[in-house]
């Protein structure tokens, strides 16, 4: 699955198992709200940024990611340096670029099947409470298979109501685009049924595997958007 | 929960995202970009009710947090929670749950002053009051400036709300999947 912000480098990093990844965010996300010196935090960002030459990572798919806060962040600056003192501010946009950094640098050395095994086990301890790791993965297993076919749709609807007149409302792209997702939710839930998907069944990864990457599965669904045309 | 509240989970899931690609609309005057994606909380929980939408919503967060690019524009990654802006995604779930909690109870009296109302109150309200002081916190400001820097994207966050009770009520009348609770 290559799909998602991973970036396909080979290095020590990209090796580590993704709970060990994980665990080392929290220790990093603990650490930084616990120094209090904006000397340690600089010492901990160049370290970040140090982790990112050693993944073999570009930084500037690091900034793509870290862009949209900065505007944010340079607003906490001056708030913190008005009415604090220039090393406060300092200290709190440190503590959120080595955060940010951190975390992104994670989520590019990770591939989105590792994360998803990661949620898998460790839900497992909360079973007893109702939490149920079979139909929460078969969950994030459509909504992946189906996040482009939802794009495609929405682009289908956005092209038609263009041709209308009407490319502008979002109203007009929305009613659409939602009734033909939850037909097509129907369409599915029937095609999982038909094919004896059992959630409460204890070893069912391979059957949920085969319905995921089964496209025949789904072939009810095409037939139906071909209808209402 | 059977197959059918699963599947509506998962792809709305993927309509939250579908939400990211509507091009940002620039409000005149205060030039404050609004984008689609935080109608996600008030199209879930109305459509789909209490439960299935603030599942949904939970389902949406945990594919942005697993690097899926899905925020509008292309933000994804555990980071994005960790940033001083992460409580305003984290009151998604709460959010929907209100939301679909109020339609279920106000089903049958549903129009579109009921579902302005609700949306006004679960999707700006409750994510303001999650968000806000979440700001303030974890940005260490005081809490009028985070205030005040928020109010800038109320006017866009009306619109949103009235744009979605139009989604409401329009999905009502022609695929209603709530079930009203008595």
């Amino acid at each position: 699955m290559t799909l998602g912000l991973y970036v396909d480098t080979d290095s020590p990093i990209h090796r580590l198992h993704a709970g060990v990844k994980l665990s080392s965010l929290v220790v990093v996300g603990t650490a930084v709200f616990l120094l209090n010196e904006w000397l340690y935090l600089a010492a901990v960002l160049l370290a970040t940024v140090a982790l990112y030459f050693v993944a073999r990572i570009p930084l500037k798919v690091a900034y793509a990611q870290l862009r949209p806060v900065l505007y944010l962040l340079a607003i906490i600056f001056i708030v913190q340096s008005l009415f604090d003192h220039w090393t406060m501010g300092v200290t709190v946009a440190l503590r959120f670029l080595c955060l940010i950094l951190f975390a992104s640098l994670i989520t590019l050395t990770t591939r989105v099947s590792e994360m998803v095994d990661v949620i898998e086990s460790a839900m497992q301890p909360f079973t007893p409470f109702g939490v149920n790791p079979a139909k929460t993965s078969l969950a994030i297993s459509l909504a992946i298979r189906f996040l482009p076919v939802i794009a495609q749709k929405f682009h289908d609807v956005r092209e038609a109501q263009n041709a209308r007149g009407l490319g502008g409302s979002i109203v007009a792209t929305a009613v659409p685009l939602i009734v033909r997702t939850l037909r097509m939710a129907n369409d599915i839930a029937e095609a999982l049924d038909a094919r004896s998907y059992d959630a409460d069944a204890k070893h069912n990864k391979d059957a949920r595997a085969e319905i995921i990457s089964d496209s025949r599965a789904f072939t009810p669904t095409e037939q139906s958007s071909k209808r209402e045309c | 929960m059977n197959t059918k509240d699963i599947v509506y989970i998962a792809l709305f899931a993927a309509v939250y995202a579908a939400l990211g690609l509507f091009p940002p609309i620039l409000i005149p005057i205060i030039g404050v970009p609004i984008t689609a994606q935080s109608m996600g909380p008030m199209i879930a929980g109305s459509i789909l009710g209490a439960r299935r939408g603030a599942l949904a919503s939970l389902l949406f967060l945990v594919l942005v947090a697993i690097g899926l690019p899905l925020l509008s524009g292309g933000r994804g990654g555990f980071g994005v929670f960790l940033g001083p802006s992460g409580g305003f995604l984290v009151a998604y779930p709460f959010a929907a749950l209100a939301i679909g909690a109020a339609f279920e109870r106000l089903w049958h009296r549903i129009n579109f002053g009921w579902a302005f109302a609700i949306n006004a109150i679960g999707g700006i309200g409750i994510v303001y009051l999650i968000g806000i002081p979440w700001l303030s916190f974890v940005g260490n400001l005081p809490f009028t400036t985070a205030l005040l820097g928020s109010a800038a994207f109320i006017p866009g966050d009306l619109i949103k709300a009235i744009i979605a009770a139009f989604v409401a009520v329009t999905v009502k009348k022609s695929y209603p999947i709530i079930e009203p609770a008595r």
